[in-house]
C-alpha cells in the first residue's frame, strides 16, 4: 500500500545506507579541572541531517557544540568530520559557519562588512563578494539595512545578520548555539518557522542547541537529548515523544510535561493492573507482554494529552482527580488536580464547566501509558 | 518664600559647599594667574604694587627663542613618550590577555612601576644612568662595550626612557581593561570566520578597543606635558636646554629668575594647549555619545 510512511521509510533506509556520517562524536569528554562535563559522548550525524542537542542547562548540550566548532578544547576522544579527525584543528580549518546566541556581531562594522568579512579574510575578489553579500541579505530579507552597523538593528534583523554571515560562508556545516533564546516570543515563533523554511532550501548538516524542546521539535530531524553530561536518548522527535528511553526524557519531551505517579504492578487473573494512591489502571496486554517478571515498584507516566474528560469511563481505565487550580489560557484551561497526594496536569476545553475542588474522571489512552523502573528510572 | 521657590533651589544648596571649596581652590589660583601674567611683577612686591604691562609677557615669550625650545622639547618629548608607551603598552596587553598560570603576579608586577613617587623614579634612573657606577654603562663595560653619556649626549633619550618605563603600566592596565570588556562571541565568530592571530587584533580587537585607546591616549599626553619631578631629578632641564620642558621653564622663570608675570604667561600657555587637548577629548566622548543616541533612536522609531 502506497503511503508517505512507507515512501518516508524507504528514503530513510536508502540515504543511512549510501552515505557516510558526515560528523561523528566518538566517546567525547570534556573536563574542567577536576570536574568532569562531558562523560563520553557518542554521536553520529548523518550527511544533511538537522540535529538538536536540547536539555536543560548545564546538561553540556553548548559545551559540545563549541567542541565541535573548536571554541573548546577536547579534554578525551575525538571528533570527526567526513571520518577525518579534526580536535587538533583550528576553528578555522574546520570548514564550518556558526550562529551565536548573542549573534556575535562584529558592532564596528555595517551589515555588509558583517557578511563578507569570512569572504574578505580569504581575499575573494570584490565583484563576487559584493555578488554574494547581495544575495545573502536577500534570502533573509536584509537588503535595505547593508549600510547599517548592528547598533541600529532591533534584535530580530541582528539575528537575520548572525544567520547571513552563517549562510555567505558557503561551509558544509552549521552550528547554532539557541540562536532564538534572545528574541521575545512572538519573534522567536517567527524566526523559528523561517528556520524550518531555509532548512528546506538549504541542504548541510545542521547542529542546533536549544533549552526549548518546542524548538528541538519543530526542527530536528534528530533530537539529542543531554542530561548532567550524558546522552539520555536520541532519534526521531516522534519516536522520542512516544517512546522515550527514561523518566528524564518523557518530563523533558512534551508541553504541559508528563505527570509522574508512583504505581504497583499487580496481577489480578490475566490483567496486569497499576495500582496507587486512589486508582487502579488496566496496563495494556501488548506493554504488559514486553513487562515479564519486574518488580512491583514502578513510576506511571502520563501525559496530560492522553486524559480525556470522560464522566463515564470504566474505573480501569480512568483517574479521579481533584482539581486544585485552574489556569485559563484560551481554548484550553490548564488544569492542576490532585490523585490521591500526587500533583497531575490535565488539559481541557475551557467551555467545560467545572468547578475548583470538583472531582472529575479523566479517561487514560491505553498507548499513554508509560512505566518507568523506580530506580532506574528507565522505561519499561 | 513659598515652598515650589523653596523646592527648586533645594539642589543648588545641596550643591553649595562643593560650588565655594571648588571657586576658592581652582577658580582663585587660575584668575590670580591670569591676572599675574598681564603684570610686572617680582616676587618681593604684592600683587598690588605690581605694573600692569598688557601682552607684554605673552608677546615676549612668543619671541623667546629659550621658550620656543623649550616648548619644542616638551611636544618632542609627549608625543614620543605617548606614541611609545601606547604601542608597548597596546603590545603588552594584547600579549598578556589570557588565562596562564602567574598572571595575575605578572600583572602586578607590571604595574609597580606606575605606583613610584616620581621623584623617587628621577633618583633611580639617575643613579642607573650615571657614567660610571650606574647600572648601565658597567654592564655595557662588562660586555666590552663603551659606556654611554646617557644624561649628557642622550639626555632627552634618556628621560623619555624613563617616563616610558614608569607609565607605560597605565596603558597596559587601561587596554587589557578594554580587551577584557570585548565581547568574547564576536572574537569568537572571527576565529570561526578564519581569522588569524593578527587578523583578529587588526580587524576587531583594536578596532573595538579604539575608543579607549583615544581617551588614554588623551589622557597621557595632558601629562606628559606637565611632566616635572623626574626630569627636575634626573636633568635639571640639563645640559643646556636639551630637556627643559616647559613645566621645569616655568617654575625656574619663577624662582630663579623672579619673574612672576612672565612665568604666569608661559603657564598660561601651557594651559591653552592642554585645555585643546581637553577639550578635543570632551569633544570625542561626546561624538560617541551621539553616535549612540542616535543609532538607538534609529531603532526606537522603526519599533
Amino acid at each position: 500500500m502506497f503511503t508517505f510512511e512507507n515512501v518516508y521509510k524507504i528514503m530513510n533506509l536508502g540515504s543511512a545506507v549510501e552515505s557516510m556520517p558526515k560528523i561523528r562524536l566518538d566517546k567525547l569528554i570534556k573536563r574542567y579541572g577536576a570536574v568532569q562535563v562531558l562523560h563520553g559522548i557518542d554521536l553520529e550525524m548523518d550527511e544533511d541531517e538537522f540535529t538538536v542537542l536540547v536539555g536543560p542547562s548545564g546538561c553540556g548540550k553548548s559545551t559540545t557544540l563549541r567542541m565541535i566548532a573548536g571554541l573548546e578544547s577536547v579534554s578525551d576522544g575525538e571528533i570527526y568530520i567526513n571520518d577525518k579527525p579534526v580536535s587538533h584543528l583550528e576553528p578555522k580549518d574546520r570548514g564550518l559557519a556558526m550562529v551565536f546566541q548573542d549573534y556575535a556581531l562584529y558592532p564596528h562594522m555595517d551589515v555588509a562588512r558583517n557578511i563578507s568579512f569570512a569572504l574578505r579574510l580569504q581575499k575573494r575578489p570584490k565583484a563576487e563578494i559584493d555578488a554574494k553579500v547581495r544575495e545573502v541579505a536577500a534570502t533573509v530579507g536584509l537588503s535595505e539595512f547593508l549600510h547599517r552597523k548592528p547598533g541600529a538593528l532591533s534584535g530580530g534583523q541582528r539575528q537575520r545578520v548572525a544567520m547571513a554571515r552563517a549562510l555567505a560562508k558557503d561551509s558544509d556545516i552549521f552550528l547554532f548555539d539557541e540562536p532564538l533564546s534572545n528574541l521575545d516570543a512572538k519573534l522567536r515563533g517567527q524566526m523559528r518557522a523561517e528556520l524550518g523554511v531555509m532548512r528546506q532550501n538549504v541542504h548541510k548538516n545542521m547542529i542546533y542547541v536549544t533549552h526549548d524542546q518546542i524548538e528541538a521539535m519543530t526542527l530536528a530531524d534528530r533530537i539529542v537529548v543531554m542530561h548532567g553530561g550524558y546522552i539520555q536518548q536520541q532519534g526521531k522527535p516522534e519516536e522520542l515523544f512516544k517512546r522515550p528511553a527514561n523518566k528524564f526524557v518523557a518530563g523533558f519531551l512534551g508541553s504541559p510535561p508528563m505527570n509522574f505517579l508512583d504505581a504497583e504492578l499487580k496481577s489480578d487473573g490475566d490483567q496486569l493492573f497499576a495500582a496507587g494512591d486512589g486508582f487502579k489502571l488496566a496496563v495494556p496486554s501488548e506493554l504488559a507482554a514486553t513487562l515479564g517478571e519486574t518488580a512491583g515498584a514502578v513510576t506511571l507516566g502520563i501525559r496530560p494529552s492522553d486524559l480525556n474528560y470522560d464522566p463515564d469511563a470504566a474505573d480501569d481505565v480512568a483517574l479521579d482527580l481533584r482539581v486544585t487550580v485552574s489556569e485559563y489560557i484560551g481554548a484550553q484551561s490548564v488544569l492542576m488536580c490532585a490523585c490521591g497526594g500526587a500533583s497531575v496536569t490535565v488539559e481541557l476545553k475551557s467551555e467545560t464547566p467545572i468547578a475548583l475542588g470538583e472531582t472529575l474522571r479523566f479517561a487514560v489512552r491505553p498507548e499513554g501509558i508509560h512505566l518507568f523502573d523506580r530506580k532506574t528510572e528507565k522505561a519499561l | 518664600m513659598n515652598s515650589q521657590t523653596f523646592n527648586k533651589l533645594t539642589p543648588y544648596m545641596f550643591m553649595a559647599p562643593a560650588v565655594i571649596i571648588m571657586a576658592i581652590a581652582l577658580l582663585y589660583p587660575l584668575g590670580y594667574m591670569v591676572y599675574g601674567s598681564f603684570r610686572d611683577w617680582d616676587p618681593s612686591q604684592s600683587i598690588s604694587e605690581t605694573e600692569f604691562v598688557g601682552f607684554k609677557n605673552y608677546i615676549t615669550l612668543f619671541f623667546d627663542p629659550a621658550f620656543r625650545e623649550s616648548l619644542s622639547v616638551t611636544l618632542i618629548f609627549a608625543f614620543t613618550v605617548v606614541i611609545a608607551e601606547m604601542v608597548i603598552g597596546v603590545g603588552l596587553a594584547l600579549l598578556l590577555d589570557r588565562n596562564i598560570r602567574g598572571m595575575s603576579v605578572l600583572r602586578t608586577l607590571f604595574i609597580l612601576p606606575m605606583m613610584i613617587a616620581p621623584v623617587v623614579v628621577g633618583l633611580m634612573w639617575r643613579y642607573m644612568y650615571h657614567p660610571t657606577v650606574g647600572t648601565f654603562n658597567r654592564t655595557l663595560k662588562s660586555w666590552g662595550f663603551e659606556g654611554v653619556d646617557w644624561l649628557g649626549q642622550h639626555a632627552l633619550l634618556s628621560v623619555i626612557i624613563a617616563d616610558i618605563w614608569q607609565w607605560t603600566p597605565f596603558i597596559f592596565i587601561l587596554a587589557l581593561a578594554a580587551l577584557q570588556s570585548l565581547p568574547r562571541s564576536a572574537l569568537e565568530a572571527a576565529r570561526i570566520d578564519g581569522a588569524t592571530g593578527w587578523q583578529q587584533i587588526i580587524y576587531i580587537k583594536l578596532p573595538l578597543m579604539m575608543p579607549v585607546l583615544i581617551v588614554t591616549a588623551l589622557l597621557r599626553l595632558i601629562d606628559a606635558f606637565k611632566v616635572l619631578e623626574v626630569i627636575l631629578v634626573m636633568t635639571e632641564g640639563g645640559p643646556g636646554l636639551s630637556t627643559e620642558i616647559v613645566a621645569l621653564r616655568i617654575s625656574r622663570t619663577a624662582t630663579e629668575f623672579r619673574e612672576l608675570g612672565t612665568a604666569a604667561a608661559m603657564s598660561n600657555y601651557l594651559l591653552i594647549l592642554l585645555l585643546f587637548f581637553t577639550l578635543a577629548m570632551f569633544a570625542f566622548t561626546r561624538l560617541q555619545e551621539a553616535r549612540a543616541a542616535r543609532l538607538a533612536r534609529q531603532v526606537q522609531e522603526e519599533g
